[in-house]
């Protein structure tokens, strides 16, 4: 993306007929660590990348409740993303407390839409450098959705946004017929091998990533670092070794062309990111 | 919509005008509705009669009405307020179809929404004069509820407004049982129609049942009940009274 006269306002279309503003909240979305969501018939699973700014520091949340039955995982600017959470979560206490009922989560992605694309139409207002991965039930089961700033929403049986997402996307490309019958253990087996794809290289622990899974008879629910580290224990071989260790159960070729990237020792490569690409 | 005087004490002071923006007392008014959980659903029964005070004025009124798919609401009280009451309902309902997305409002929902409504109606002092009784049946699941016109709210196996809960309620707790069959509710339900018709004074012989499963809502075309007034009291009503010359034999 370059710089051209017709992207300083949110109001003004380019020749072509873009709103460069909009496209470029969407790159914000892109910058963001991954944010990865699947779903079967019956349940959610949503799951992100924790990355720190320093060693210091503790991770930014990018997995919300919104309700016993919604949550959502975001990507890009988490500032407008707890905005955006707070405003799912009034929507959805305010449905409940007038009708006794949980709001489906198709109507929610709808007032999420229409509020994004209140943001690409004024000139005093900015699009939200968000995107959404919201997964919840309505009368017809569970389902995934994306908001994105443009104020468009899209249903997927899954996906993944943020930075290196498109390594997640190819892994659940190939998985994602599946899905649909999944039981609860392997779709979150699958969204922690989609985490991994990610990393590119980089260790996967139980400490690098956030997963939440909600259900038809499951409340949303965070699962424990113990939970995560029992899944990661039956597809990694033995964690300290320095190479080849991305042997999943399922034989993928794919992860061994990831695997020259360095490991940076077992241990203390914590906070060794692999390399940028591009 | 309240225009209030400040008088040199500081109390405020409502006007005549201020009083005519809110329900003070109700002019056109139904009487019991009556209601039962049975085998496959709901049953509610009510006449149709619409009172002006002390006469019968309407003989034709529809005091319970099919709520979208799958509920049925009946009411007593202020005509008036039932019409509205159903406006905002028709406005939800319709709202609701236009998402068109598979979901739709139960009968929980719909219960819930009324007792906001008449909650928040009598906390601004301006009462929607009705008692509501709301029944549906939605995926296999039977409901029924009621709402006053302060915003009392619950559900339970069988409901009864007005009259009907110092009349019909004993009958029905006696009498009800889980797994009634279509034709013994009916019956039950014209048990306690009939003592109504015979001791409120402002019932009328001229009644609807209607039904509710997971087929949908029906209401009954109106027909009457079966009265005796044979009863020997009644053709002498003054035998063996104070103060009478007559005596029985």
């Amino acid at each position: 993306m370059f710089r051209n006269q017709y992207d300083t306002d949110v109001t003004t279309w380019s020749p072509t007929g873009r709103l460069f503003q909009v496209e470029y909240a969407m790159e914000a979305v892109k910058q963001g660590s991954a944010a990865i969501g699947l779903r079967s018939r019956s349940h959610v699973v949503l799951a992100c990348v924790n990355k720190a700014q320093s060693e210091l520091s503790s991770h930014q949340r990018k997995i919300f409740k919104v309700d016993d039955h919604i949550g959502v995982a975001i990507a890009g600017l988490t500032a407008d993303g707890r905005v955006l959470s707070r405003y799912m979560r009034s929507e959805s206490i305010n449905h409940s407390f007038t009708y006794e009922s949980p709001l489906p989560v198709g109507r929610l992605v709808v007032h999420l839409a229409d509020k994004a694309q209140v943001c690409t139409q004024r000139s005093w207002k900015r699009p939200y450098g968000v995107g959404l991965l919201v997964g919840g039930l309505d009368e017809s089961g569970a389902h995934l959705y994306y908001n994105c700033p443009s104020g468009n929403y899209f249903e997927y049986q899954a996906f993944a946004i943020g930075s290196r997402s498109q390594a997640a996307k190819t892994y659940l490309e190939r998985r994602f017929e599946s899905f649909g019958d999944s039981s609860r253990e392997d779709l979150i087996k699958d969204a922690i091998l989609a985490v991994r794809e990610t990393l590119q290289g980089e260790t996967l622990k139980s400490s690098l990533c956030t997963v939440a899974i909600l259900g038809v008879d499951e409340p949303f629910h965070f699962l424990d670092q113990e939970a995560i580290q029992k899944v990661i224990d039956t597809f990694e071989k033995v964690p300290e070794e320095e190479e080849g260790e991305d042997e999943a159960g399922e034989g993928e070729a794919e992860a061994a062309a990831a695997a020259p990237a360095e490991q940076g020792g077992a241990g203390a490569g914590d906070q060794d990111v692999a390399p940028m690409e591009m | 919509m309240t225009f209030t005087i400040q008088i040199e004490n500081g109390t405020e002071v409502r006007n005549a005008e201020a009083d005519s923006q809110r329900t003070l007392y109700p002019y056109v008014t139904g009487t019991s509705v009556v209601a039962i959980k049975y085998k496959d659903g709901i049953l509610m029964a009510s006449d149709m009669g619409g009172s002006y005070g002390s006469t019968l004025r309407y003989k034709n009124v529809e005091r319970m009405k099919a709520i979208g798919k799958h509920s049925l609401l009946g009411a007593s009280g202020e005509i008036s307020d039932f019409q509205e009451i159903l406006r905002y309902l028709d406005e939800l309902t319709l709202n609701d179809n236009m998402w068109d997305d598979g979901n739709s409002l139960g009968p929980k929902e719909v219960h819930n929404y009324l007792t906001r409504v008449m909650y928040n109606r009598r906390n601004k002092f301006n009462p929607l004069w009705n008692t509501l009784v709301l029944g549906g049946v939605k995926n296999g699941e039977k409901y029924l509820g009621m709402v006053s016109m302060i915003g009392v709210s619950f559900e339970d196996n069988h409901v009864a407004t007005g009259f009907g809960n110092h009349l019909a309620r004993p009958i029905l707790r006696d009498e009800w049982r889980e797994d009634l069959s279509f034709e013994e509710g009916v019956k039950l339900l014209e048990k306690c129609m009939r003592v109504l018709l015979y001791r409120d004074r402002s019932a009328i012989n001229k009644l609807q049942i209607a039904k509710m499963t997971e087929e949908g809502v029906t209401v009954s075309e109106p027909y009457s009940l079966k009265t005796f007034w044979e009863f020997k009291a009644f053709t002498n009503p003054t035998v063996g009274a104070e103060g009478s010359w007559l005596y029985d034999n």
